[in-house]
């Protein structure tokens, strides 16, 4: 996993509540058994007309999200199923952090595995920063993981939650499993007193 | 002793290990695999030269890109598949089941069906266990009292290598359904009520337990019915304590515990129920004696309405996003503010999925369309969850009633639910549909489902238009 300690980027606004798994990466591209080429499916049905090319007014497809390593969306982000598929998506088109109000339970998880920092902010600051970046879409936002912090030109500095194993896991670019694999120990105890109920 | 709650009775006996400032380390008792969310954690444990740690407690199947048109009505036998993609990715779990020498009910299976419908149906989903799938409705299975979720590829893998998760400790919410259910009214429109009522973001970072009067008269399917869609309040898995009926389901099931074993089981069984005087994080009551059946007209599960009752207004709701949320409902499906849904033309039913696509679902769809036809122009689709339900529907002769009734009888898998395999709306249809999930092209790019029972959906294939089944029901 990559490391993630400081970001420093655009951001592309996506001001909707509730946004699933299935508009982020549509079930018909979830056919693959590797992890490469979805972020040209990402937002799939949004973004692209029937004929395959892309559809002008959808945020994506503008010339100023070229690049923009962070989505700001609406409350509940990523709702649905389990499809690993949709932070494989968000990253392979080059997204680093989301920022929202608050995230789907699943898709948190898979997000933290993959180097994708989901950023929970409170609901005034969500609609302020998206008052902010409506009118000046340029402004670079600076997410900093180690003090937690999100600062944008003219907003006060926003600290956003996380936790301590998450946190040290992406500063790190250490991946969960080798964790796990290290306890080996106390797994094979667990199993053995099971057997003995 | 202090007062538990089942879910921390299940939890608190299955935490390995908890380093400070880190998620608890939990042992998972069944792992339940699919096609779709495996490869690339098989892949993960070859890089890294692992074997899958506890084989025995791993059960694959093969259900969301299997084609269900059958060559021949009666065998398993099977049309075209989707695509190549989709034969790949079957081929690929049967090659991954082969290596790690995993259990898998795959196409020639005669225990072959929708992952969540199969573990209850073979005894391997029992109470007190934790069961894992890379699949949010794994919630399903808390029907029996298991604490059961879903999970993302790289935990499939973690699971694999070592049968065990991290997770931190959810929070408890008891949800209380109150009242008698009226004819008509099904465990599907309680969910659907329920959703409603607290938003598809009001279970986020929960656990329920569901409890009270209508619950317990529920039925173990109707309890599965419940549980699964626990995911679209955004809970992570949904639970119901077990009891007769549930001892009842899993005696002499293929991998339920036998003689002496079954009585140790049962003893531990019976003290899963949360104690007199335990406290939840959080509380919630609906009363459903007065619940009409549901549909949903919107994008999420959450949008519903009575099925006579009328569309809500965006100028009269909530706060700026949830009067833009509304609106691009509405326009996505076609509707207008005020309006009334019965009566609106629908193109197509699908009757399945891990939702109700179970034995008692089609019992219930085949009530209303026994003797009658389904309206003209209308496509309908009856989807059984498995293999098994297929052969008892067939041997109560369901099947010839949804036949004659003018209806496609399908072979076991996931299906319309997630229009993965070619069975999928064109473009702009409208599908009245007893899965779990409205969201946009959910069922096919463009189209436009609504969300019901199965017996709203049998009313409305009769129809064409959707339609409350208590008109069309016998006194
Ligand atoms: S029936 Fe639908 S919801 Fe259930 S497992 Fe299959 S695709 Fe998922």
């Amino acid at each position: 996993m990559n490391k993630f300690t400081l970001l420093k980027s655009r951001a592309v606004l996506l001001p909707l509540d509730h946004v699933d798994t299935d508009q982020i990466i549509p079930a018909r591209f979830l056919k693959v058994t590797d992890k490469t080429g979805l972020g040209e499916k990402l937002f799939s049905d949004w973004r692209y007309l029937p004929d395959g090319s892309p559809k002008p007014d959808f945020v994506l497809n503008k010339p100023e999200s070229r690049g923009a390593a962070i989505l700001v969306a609406g409350d509940n982000f990523g709702c649905g199923s389990s499809r690993e598929h949709a932070p494989w998506a968000l990253t392979g088109f080059g997204f680093r952090a989301i920022i929202s109000t608050s995230f789907a339970d699943i898709f948190r998880n898979n997000a933290l595995k993959n180097g994708l920092l989901p950023v929970v902010v409170s609901p005034d600051y969500y609609h302020s920063l998206l008052r902010r970046l409506e009118n000046e879409p340029q402004s670079e936002l600076e997410i900093d993981l180690g003090t937690q912090t999100l600062k944008v030109a003219g907003e006060p500095v926003a600290y956003f939650p996380i936790d301590d194993f998450s946190k040290t896991c992406l500063l790190n670019g250490v991946d969960e499993l080798g964790y796990l694999l290290g306890l080996e120990e106390q797994i094979s105890a667990y199993e053995k007193s099971q057997m003995a109920v | 002793m202090t007062a538990k709650t089942l879910f921390h009775k299940i939890w608190e006996r299955h935490v390995v290990t908890q380093q400070p400032n880190s998620p608890a380390v939990l042992y998972v008792d069944l792992h339940l695999v699919h096609e779709v969310t495996s490869p690339q954690a098989f892949s993960g444990l070859r890089n890294r030269n692992l074997k899958v740690r506890q084989p025995s407690k791993t059960v694959a199947t093969i259900d969301h890109g299997v084609p269900t048109r059958s060559e021949d009505g009666s065998k398993i036998g099977r049309l075209a598949f989707a695509d190549e993609m989709s034969v790949r990715q079957i081929r690929q779990l049967e090659a991954n089941c082969d290596e790690f020498g995993i259990p898998l009910y795959g196409m020639q299976s005669e225990n072959q069906g929708i992952v969540h419908v199969i573990g209850p149906e073979l005894g391997l989903t029992q109470p007190g266990m934790t069961i894992v799938c890379g699949d949010s409705h794994t919630a399903t299975h808390g029907a029996f009292g298991a604490l059961a979720f879903g999970i993302g590829s790289s935990e499939v893998e973690h699971v694999l290598a070592t049968q065990c998760l991290l997770q931190w400790q959810p929070k408890t919410c008891a949800v209380n359904i109150e009242g008698e259910l009226s004819p008509g009214v099904t465990a599907k429109d309680v969910i659907l009520a329920l959703i409603r009522k607290i938003g598809v973001g009001g279970g986020v970072g929960y656990v329920f337990e569901y409890r009270g009067p209508a619950v317990q008269a529920m039925t173990m399917e109707e309890r599965m019915t419940l549980c699964n869609m626990t995911i679209e309040a955004g809970a992570r898995a949904g639970l119901v304590a077990p009891d007769q009926k549930t001892f009842d389901y899993l005696a002499g099931r293929v991998f339920a515990p036998k003689g002496e074993e079954w009585e140790r089981s049962l003893a531990r069984w019976k003290e899963l129920v949360t104690d007199e005087g335990a406290v939840f994080d959080h509380e919630v009551t609906l009363e459903v004696s007065d619940l009409e059946p549901v549909v949903t007209f919107g994008i999420n599960p959450g949008m519903s309405i009575p099925v006579n009752g009328k569309l809500p207004d965006p100028n009269t709701v909530g706060d700026e996003a949830q009067k833009g949320g509304l609106q691009k409902a509405l326009d996505y499906m076609g509707l207008t503010a005020g309006q009334q849904l019965l009566g609106h033309p629908v193109d197509v039913v699908f009757i399945g999925s891990c939702t109700n696509g179970r034995i008692s679902d089609l019992r219930l769809a085949a009530t209303l369309l026994k003797g009658r036809k389904i309206a003209p122009q209308m496509r309908v689709l009856v989807v059984p969850g498995s293999y098994s339900v297929k052969r008892q529907a067939e041997a109560e002769g369901l099947d010839q009633i949804f036949k004659e009734a003018g209806a496609e009888w399908r072979e076991p898998g996931c299906s319309m639910c997630i229009a993965m395999n070619g069975d999928q709306l064109e473009p702009g249809q409208y599908a009245v549909s007893t899965s779990n999930r409205n969201f946009e092209g959910r069922q096919g790019k463009g189209g436009r489902t609504f969300l019901a029972s199965p017996l709203t959906a049998a009313a409305t294939a009769l129809t064409g238009k959707i339609t409350d089944p208590r008109t069309l029901m016998q006194p």
